[in-house]
């Protein structure tokens, strides 16, 4: 595995920015700074995803109870998206696409959002506790904690692996969706887990290709600074090729239609066509291009595949 | 008003801020008590039979 050392002396949650405010000065932060610390599209993804789980999974849930399990899992993520805004704030400060959060911009101090990321965090996980199941709220843990501590704090420093690993953390809402409906787990959550799974190392490495500059400013170890864009490119294929076979494998095992197979499929060979496409671009801006072209298609994608799935889910009943 | 030494005197703009906030906050604890309630309604008795 592959480690550089010059980021691991980064990893203090102190800021440097001029802009940067002490805990002891009045807060100027707006409702309108939290929600952003919250990281409110990443929560919508895992909103989506959750929902997709929870209708899929066997048995009946009571829609009070459903939409309490996605508001928990809901704001556990931005929870999460707090504590790594928190954390990351140093580095934050030295990237142009995260330079204007909440802490580099000086409009909220870490320690206010370490408290509201810890308070939701701990508010999201007994509310699924006690409301919905303990089996799914123990999952939520796990997912933060996973995040937070086992991503952000160690990975993502570390290893240019950082995102394959630490990709579990958002791998894991269609699971804790299933269990709060049905209260276990199964092959066809684990599916759904490893399609996010395959799926997070192409999105982001087609995402870093574009800001390579950055996180080498940064010190950030993500796999183009390290490596280099044709490693980059040659692993986003790879990872590409795999997702594509295993996001048809709920239609393959038999557990989804052919319709989805087919969408799966079809979907999955244009994000092969799209890897293949920046692998074979040499120039420099025609790359960055096909990059966000990738980066963009990878969003639809998942978007396709659990749009169907759910659509299939609330058309044929969650087993076949 | 004067202002005493080393006493913090919040602007408008902060006051506002600081009035949203609050407002916010309250909302949400509103909507938790709300969420209990219907939870409760819903569950019934079973609302204390939670297995591990």
């Amino acid at each position: 595995m592959l480690v550089i050392s010059e980021g691991a002396e980064l990893a203090r949650p102190i800021v440097n920015s001029p802009a940067a405010v002490s805990a002891h000065e009045p807060s100027v932060a707006s409702v309108g700074d939290y929600i952003a610390l919250m990281k409110p599209r990443v929560m919508s993804l895992v909103v989506f995803t959750a929902f997709v789980g929870m209708m899929m999974a066997p048995g009946h849930v009571h829609p009070v109870i459903g939409f309490t399990a996605l508001l928990c899992i809901s704001v556990a993520a931005g929870a999460a998206g707090a504590l790594n805004m928190w954390y990351d704030a140093d580095i934050d400060a030295l990237m142009a696409r995260t330079a204007g959060r909440p802490i580099p911009r000086g409009r909220i101090a870490p320690g206010e959002a370490f408290g509201f990321g810890a308070t939701l965090a701990g508010f999201s996980i007994a509310l699924l506790g006690l409301l919905v199941s303990w089996p799914a709220a123990a999952l939520l843990a796990f997912t933060i904690f996973f995040y937070v501590v086992v991503y952000t704090m160690w990975l993502k420093r570390w290893t240019p692996q950082n995102i394959v690993i630490g990709g579990a953390a958002g791998a894991f809402p269609p699971m804790i969706g299933w269990v709060a409906a049905s209260g276990h787990i199964s092959i066809e959550p684990c599916l759904l887990f490893f399609i996010v799974f395959f799926w997070t190392p192409p999105h982001f490495w087609a995402l870093s290709l574009t800001r390579v500059d950055d996180y080498a400013r940064a010190g950030v170890p993500m796999l183009p600074v390290v490596a280099g864009a044709d490693e980059t490119r040659r692993q986003i294929l790879l990872y590409s090729t795999a997702l594509a076979l295993i996001g048809a494998t709920p239609w393959l095992l038999g557990y989804r239609n052919a319709i989805y197979g087919v969408t799966a499929l079809l979907a999955g060979a244009l994000m092969i066509a799209l890897a293949l496409q920046l692998r074979n671009e040499r120039d420099r801006k025609r790359a960055d291009r096909a990059a966000r072209r990738l980066f963009a298609f990878s969003i639809l994608y998942l978007f396709i595949v659990f749009a169907v799935l759910l659509i299939e889910a609330c058309v044929t009943g969650p087993k076949m | 008003m004067e202002r005493e030494p080393g006493k913090i005197v919040l602007t408008q703009e902060q006051q506002r801020r600081r009035r949203a906030r609050s407002i916010a906050i309250a909302l949400a604890l509103g909507a938790l008590v709300i969420l209990f309630y219907v939870v409760t309604l819903v569950k019934g008795p079973a609302v204390l039979n939670r297995p591990l």
